[in-house]
């Protein structure tokens, strides 16, 4: 073992979680479409592949042949670059989520970070930049509202998301997501941290902007949004950023509230087993954001920074607050 | 927001509504879908569908039109092009004294209302439940006496007399309509508009290929 070189298995390891990752996106995008047909009553794409399963390939194909456009008005070098951002800034998340875990406590993650939740937190923060400008350099007007719309709406709702996450690691004494989930061996903090979980939930669908807070692209306000002027490989750029966020918030979730990789009821799950619960419990999370957006309809955007700044933030600055004294009372 | 009413606030916190909402979702999901994947499956049309046409012929095979025309002016698309001549003694078409020496329907222009089955008096042109006649080529879509006319033994039907709504006698208002169009203005782009320029001009009338 010790002759391989670390950046050789860092390599191994980063390239495997791509693949994955890149799959799990293709195949959460056919399982939005099938689920969301279900829900309206049709069946789904179903007529690439048996079952439709070579649908997200058949998209693939599409999206590389589509005329990459950039408009006159644009500017031409941050246009270019803004789908990358989000897309890097997207995908950079999975570098420090740990999957499962061997039973000596080793994570299954690509690099094990002291403070993983707060560089998760850092980076999809970064994502913002990728949309705003893209709005920004595409020269038109809906796009530019899109974007504001987003940078407003990630801040506002990324500050009470902050504060949720924060009585969890009140609780877990620790900001390292293997200990997290560590501290999760006997009770899942969903249990303590119900308010706080719920809070989550609320601004993950907002950070991801996903319905029914998906204002940032309303198609009957805004035409697509931010990336209304977008065509080609660089719209599938965004398209799979935010499928990776979607996937990223699931994922810590499941870590932060949900046991991570431990079985339900003090089940102890290490290994492949483990990573059977991970996958479940994400998995879970990401048929509620499916169910969400079949059900809901779009928030009005006031309402939205009403229910964000007046609701959330003091709902979870006061759950903060009672995890605090709570766990001072309490001798550890 | 302060000039917000109470209701609307309410409406904001009414997690109530979405645990239905949510519910109703998840209990779609398990129903059947009504979905007919068309290609694959196909549906039963109902018989008085308006679909693609057909010449008809009587039960000896000669073929009911008569060329009169009568379908041509009826027809509010101007989809219908007739053009009758005498039948031969020694080859007779039709059991009258004329036949249609071309019948071309344009599918594309064609509205599918049934007026042209309405107005025939000898039940010769009938609207079939046929309706895919998909082209990559607009040419293909005019429908000429080849494609229109059913084969010999494949035609047998009921005399006129029998058709239970006889023949419409209301027909004035649509001639009258037909009027007010000149063949040599906006007429010309039209498939009819050509056929009946050339034919107007003189040149020799070339009957389409009939299959009998």
């Amino acid at each position: 073992m010790s002759a391989v070189p670390i950046w050789l298995i860092v390599l191994i390891k980063a390239i495997v979680v791509l693949f994955v990752v890149i799959t799990t996106f293709a195949y959460s995008m056919l399982a939005e479409r099938k689920v969301m047909g279900w829900m309206q009553l049709r069946p789904g794409p179903n007529r690439v592949g048996p079952w439709g399963m070579l649908q997200p390939a058949a998209d693939a194909v599409k999206m590389m042949f589509k005329e990459d456009l950039t408009p006159e008005t644009a500017d031409p070098l941050i246009y270019r670059l803004a789908p990358f951002i989000s897309l890097i800034t997207a995908m950079g998340t999975f570098a420090i989520i740990p999957f499962s875990a061997n039973a000596d406590g080793t994570l299954w993650s690509v690099g094990n970070v002291n403070a993983g939740i707060l560089l998760i937190f850092a980076i999809t923060s970064i994502g913002v930049y990728g949309i705003s400008l893209a709005g920004w350099a595409s020269g038109s007007k809906f796009p530019l509202l899109g974007s504001v719309r987003s940078t407003a709406q990630m801040i506002s709702y990324e500050l009470a998301m902050t504060m949720s996450v924060i009585g969890v690691l009140i609780l877990a004494g620790s900001t390292a997501l293997g200990d997290i989930v560590g501290a999760q061996y006997r009770l899942w903090f969903v249990v303590p941290q119900i308010v706080g979980f719920v809070i989550y939930i609320i601004t993950a669908v907002a950070e991801t902007n996903r319905a029914p807070f998906d204002l940032v692209e309303a198609e009957t306000e805004l035409v697509g949004g931010f990336h209304t002027e977008y065509s080609g490989l660089r719209f599938g750029l965004f398209f799979i950023a935010e499928y990776l966020n979607m996937i990223t918030v699931s994922c810590l979730a499941t870590l932060l509230f949900l046991g991570g990789w431990n079985g339900p009821f003090g089940l102890a799950s290490y290994g492949l087993l483990g990573l059977v619960w991970f996958v479940i419990k994400a998995g879970c999370f990401l048929f509620f954001y499916i169910w969400l957006r079949s059900t809901l309809p779009r928030f009005r955007y006031d309402r939205l920074m009403n229910f964000g700044w007046k609701v959330l933030l003091p709902v979870a600055t006061l759950n903060l607050i009672l995890t605090a004294v709570a766990v001072a009372i309490r001798p550890a | 927001m302060s000039e917000e009413t109470n209701g609307h606030r309410k409406n904001l916190f009414n997690v109530g509504a979405i645990v239905r909402g949510l519910t109703t979702t998840f209990s779609y999901m398990f129903k059947k879908k009504p979905t007919v994947e068309y290609p694959s499956v196909r549906k039963q049309h109902a018989p008085r569908f308006h679909g693609l046409h057909e010449l008809r012929r009587y039960a000896d095979g000669k073929e009911r039109c008569i060329g009169c025309e009568l379908c041509a002016i009826a027809c509010p698309a101007n989809a219908i092009t007739v053009i009758g001549a005498e039948n031969a003694p020694e080859d007779r078409r039709s059991p009258g004294e004329r036949y249609a020496a071309r019948y071309e329907i344009d599918e594309l222009r064609c509205i599918f209302c049934g007026l042209c089955e309405e107005a025939c008096p000898t039940d010769a042109i009938v609207l079939t439940p046929r309706f895919e006649m998909a082209d990559y080529r607009r040419g293909a879509l005019i429908y000429a006496k080849d494609r229109l006319l059913v084969p010999p033994e494949a035609g047998v039907g009921t005399p006129p007399d029998e058709r239970p709504n006889g023949i419409p006698a209301d027909l004035g208002g649509v001639y009258r309509r037909k009027d007010t169009v000149s063949i040599d203005e906006g007429y010309e782009a039209t498939h009819r508009g050509r056929i009946l320029k050339e034919f107007r001009r003189g040149l020799p009338l070339q009957p389409t290929q009939d299959i009998t």
